[in-house]
């Protein structure tokens, strides 16, 4: 089974992350399951958003405590939230920022983690660019698909045109398309160095 | 045809394709989201020939269903928590007329303090309203229990409630296999009223009945109820040869057979409990798991059969009888009664505590060592030094103040569903 | 359902309508054919006024809709006198649920009939004051915003009778019942509460309010055969005495109605989408004492110790709704 969580803000899309993520693993003939932790709706407030990906079926309903990703929409999070609770050091990372993790006070948590396997990606700007609003939660994915293999950049853009309507969908296609890019990019520079 | 889907759109498809003539509904979490899929479906037309009530309270929601369906409808509602207690007085009034009405509950506990989480605190409070109380354990059972309860419902002319995880269930995305128009149809026939409301026939329904015959009329509901208990496996293996999967029915045993120590729950809770069951019996531990599908009626015999083996019973139940202790437990017990076994009453899952395979685990390692006392309540994860805190503090002054309250500030958190 | 032949006794000129005249122009309970839709053998107090408007009311609509009709009724004196088990007075399918439910019941009929395509079948809702005004009110302003397709009738008797006449939301000021009784200087229930349910229902600018009493048996079939021409949600609120409740001679009920209206302190009218469209004028205008001197809820106001400043109260009110309403005799305004 591989786990991911979510962390954003109310507004990022967070849980919409998880439930397209776990529909672009289904088409991909695995089984998933995403929910969030649930609260009242309110813009700004730290969301946490979940999805399982397993080749039998999943039955089990626990939050996910130790994932094996972990996709923060807004690090700013870091100051109320513990992003990095169960996380062990196999596990993938990718943060949304134009700055570096060192610059966010992030550096000594993912020195936990392999280097290799930690990645950022200026999402919000690329969903401004793409999308033409600051909703970080597609191009992440890209970015997602990009690092772990996990599910296909095409499988997150089918599910992401089914999920949103003409122009949004398209536009959020691209701006995976250019994280999941990015991404690939920085980690042919990890196999370089 | 398989699809991924959240659990609150999947029942809105399954309900639409049973066809309901008339859907009254008012907004509660954490079952809202089915009731605005089956407003969207009304009004584009995929939910033909039915009408759709915005009512002003849950009380009317039901009211509304009691009267299209003594005119002779296929009536539906859905609800959660505050809104089911606010139902109360028509819930008890729909199964004494006997109307084959259903309901999707999406579980939450109950306040105060209010809480808008999972527990199964609205259902066993309303166990004894004579409404069948089926429990989903996932999405696919959700949308499987939708069908068969539409078809109960109608054989037996008595309320159906399905009953699913608020949240766990009907907000998680999962994968489920929906059935086509032409297979509900073929499963469920048309609504043929036992009682109708005709101007051709005209007949009084609700007339006031006294002491020379209402304990009959109650009888009759007693019987009628049971008879559900030999309903219900017909119509889950009718089910099951229609549909091609196994869902519904009275119990699911998991691994029972040679168990010595089985878990007894109700709800989404239970694929949890099965992934540690596996994981136990890997170690050599004879666990096993039994699922209760139908909670009322008490499927008394199906109960005590499949643990007929066991030398433990542990019940861990999403709610409690304040001031007595298990309400599923206090139906095992009598379900197994002169069985050599001891029974545990484990309270799990309060107002959105996850119930982890971690502290199932711990449980059972407890109950296995013979740690936990069979004659007390336990509480899953209880934090005893918040709850000593608080009796302590409360003990000086003449104005404690809110023990909620006090405990959120001494815990320094918010009512955040972030709880893990 | 079929019609039968019944028997008609003359009880004076203005009630049973008058078989003197031209078939066509009898009133339905004039009629032999009349569907008797609330039939003899029920246990109504003598002299009860919501007996007497209920089969009013319902054989009226029956006559309206060609005896396609379907009625709720909420829990009340009206539904416990009528079906005591296993016999019910009720010619026409009926179905009673809760207390407080019957407008949402009567809209879930509605709706059913709707889906069925059974557009013909009507359906009427009815209720005492207590489940309209009181514990129904929710459920009545939702049926009415929703605009459902439901005559709901309201039989005023202004208070709780089936429980033994305790006040409800329509129990007038002064008026002495089981938790309002007159002791020391209470005046009785108190002056400045209470609710106007048609007003409130012509504030939700429903098709059709009307109110009437059960004195004037043709203005009453009027109102219902209007409104049975309506689609949408509509309120009739019916004015009738209760003998036992109010202390009043069961041969007083239709007396009682009359000089409701004739003294002002019930206004008779109509109204369409939230206007009044028309108003009974008083025939012959009385003081409220001759309205309130034959009921022994008021007796306080008459006996050793007489208050005629609540009676003075009392008269404020009959005129505000008389100036209010327009109600003066043609030329006496």
């Amino acid at each position: 089974m591989f786990s991911v969580r979510i962390h954003g803000r109310g507004g990022q899309g967070a849980v919409t992350a998880a439930e397209l993520l776990s529909v672009a693993a289904f088409a991909e003939g695995r089984h998933a399951q995403a929910f969030p932790t649930f609260g009242s709706e309110r813009t700004g407030a730290p969301v946490v958003a979940f999805c399982r990906i397993d080749e039998r079926p999943i039955r089990l309903h626990e939050p996910i405590t130790h994932p094996d990703a972990l996709i923060v929409q807004d690090p700013t999070l870091v100051h109320q939230v513990d992003l990095f609770a169960g996380i062990g050091s196999g596990g993938y990372l990718v943060v949304n920022t134009s700055s570096t993790l060192d610059a966010l006070g992030l550096g000594d948590l993912a020195l936990r983690l392999d280097p290799r396997r930690v990645v950022t990606v200026a999402a919000t700007e690329i969903a401004r660019e793409h999308v033409g609003r600051p909703v970080p939660n597609v191009p992440l994915l890209g970015a997602f698909a990009a690092l772990t293999g996990q599910v296909s950049l095409a499988a997150v853009c089918d599910a992401v045109r089914e999920r949103f309507p003409a122009e949004l969908g398209e536009g959020n296609v691209r701006a995976a398309e250019v994280a999941h890019e990015q991404v690939l990019e920085q980690l042919r520079t990890y196999a370089d160095a | 045809m398989r699809s991924q889907v959240e659990g609150s759109q999947a029942v809105a498809r399954a309900v639409t394709l049973c066809r309901p003539q008339v859907i009254a509904a008012y907004p509660i979490s954490p079952q809202t989201h089915i009731v605005e899929s089956l407003s969207d479906r009304v009004r584009t037309g995929e939910l033909a020939g039915c009408e759709y009530l915005m009512v002003e309270s849950e009380f009317g929601a039901l009211s509304a269903c009691i009267g299209a369906s003594g005119a002779g409808a296929r009536a539906y509602t859905a609800t959660s928590s505050q809104g089911l207690l606010f139902m109360a007085e028509a819930l008890f009034n729909a199964s004494g007329l006997g109307l084959p009405i259903v309901m999707t509950l999406a579980n939450r506990a109950i306040g105060a303090p209010i809480n808008i989480w999972n527990d199964h605190s609205d259902s066993m409070a309303m166990r004894d309203s004579g409404w069948i109380q089926l429990f989903a354990e996932s999405n696919q059972e959700a949308v499987d229990l939708h069908v068969q309860a539409f078809r109960l419902a109608e054989s037996l002319s008595v309320p159906v409630m399905v009953c699913m995880d608020g949240f766990v269930l009907t907000h998680a995305f999962e994968e489920v296999d929906l059935p086509t128009q032409e297979q509900v149809d073929a499963f469920l026939p048309p609504l043929v009223p036992q009682q109708l409301l005709d101007p051709d026939d005209p007949v009084t329904i609700g007339a006031m009945v006294g002491p020379e015959a209402f304990t009959e009329v109650k009888y009759l509901m007693h019987v009628k109820q049971m008879a559900a208990l030999d309903e219900l496996p017909v119509i889950a293996a009718e089910f099951r040869a229609a549909f091609g999967r196994s869902s519904g029915g009275l119990v699911k045993p998991y691994r029972t057979d040679d168990a010595e120590t089985v878990v007894v729950a109700l709800g989404s809770v239970l694929g949890t409990i099965e992934d540690v069951v596996d994981t136990m019996r890997d170690e050599g531990h004879c666990v096993g798991a039994l699922g209760i599908t139908c909670f009322r009626p008490w499927p008394a015999a199906e109960v005590r059969e499949a643990l007929a083996h066991a030398t433990r019973v542990v019940v861990v139940e999403r709610a409690f009888a304040v001031g007595a202790g298990g309400i599923v437990g206090q139906n095992v017990r009598d379900a197994t009664r002169g069985l050599p076994l001891e029974a545990y009453d484990v309270v799990a899952g309060l107002g959105g505590r996850p119930v982890t395979r971690a502290s199932l685990r711990r449980l059972l390692d407890d109950v296995l060592a013979e740690r936990l006392d069979p004659t007390a309540l336990h509480f899953l994860d209880l934090d005893h030094a918040l709850v000593q805190r608080e009796l302590e503090r409360s003990r000086h002054g003449h104005r404690p103040g809110p023990h909620a309250e006090n405990m959120l500030r001494a815990l320094g958190t918010v009512a955040s569903g972030a709880y893990e | 359902m079929a019609f039968q032949e019944i028997k008609l006794y003359q009880t004076g000129t203005f009630v049973a309508g008058n078989r003197l005249l031209d078939p066509d122009q009898r009133s339905v309970q004039a009629r032999t054919g009349r569907s008797n839709t609330l039939t003899s053998g029920h246990r109504a107090c003598r002299g009860c006024g919501e007996a007497l408007g209920a089969r009013y009311v319902l054989d009226a609509a029956m006559r309206a809709t060609d005896g396609r009709l379907v009625a709720v009724n909420s829990t009340g004196c009206l539904e416990v006198f009528s079906t005591p088990y296993p016999e019910s007075s009720w010619q026409l399918p009926w179905l009673h649920s809760l207390f407080g439910n019957g407008p949402a019941v009567a809209a879930g009929v509605a709706a059913a009939l709707k889906a069925r395509g059974l557009d013909d079948v009507r359906v009427v809702g009815q209720a005492g004051d207590g489940g309209t005004v009181d514990i129904g009110f929710g459920c009545l302003s939702g049926m009415f915003e929703r605009n459902d397709d439901v005559l709901f009738v309201c039989y005023d008797n202004e208070g709780y009778m089936n429980t033994g006449v305790q006040r409800s939301g329509a129990t007038p000021p002064a008026a002495s019942t089981a938790n309002t009784k007159a002791l020391g200087d209470q005046p009785g229930n108190v002056f400045g509460q209470g609710k106007s349910v048609p007003l409130i229902a012509m504030a939700h600018e429903i098709p059709y309010v009307a109110t009437a009493t059960v004195a004037e048996l043709r203005d009453l079939e009027a109102k219902v055969e209007k409104a049975m021409t309506f689609r949408g949600a509509r309120y009739l609120h019916v004015f009738v005495p209760c003998p036992l409740g109010w202390g009043a001679d069961s041969a007083d009920t239709i007396r009682l109605a009359r000089l409701a209206k004739e003294s002002g302190i019930f206004p008779v009218f109509e109204a369409e989408a939230g206007e009044v469209t028309a108003v009974s004028r008083i025939r012959r205008q009385v003081p409220v004492e001759d309205y309130l001197r034959p009921q022994r809820r008021y007796a306080h106001l008459f006996g050793d110790h007489p208050r005629p400043d609540l009676v003075a109260r009392i008269q404020d009110r009959a005129d505000r709704n008389i100036a209010r309403f327009g109600l003066l005799p043609e030329g006496d305004e």
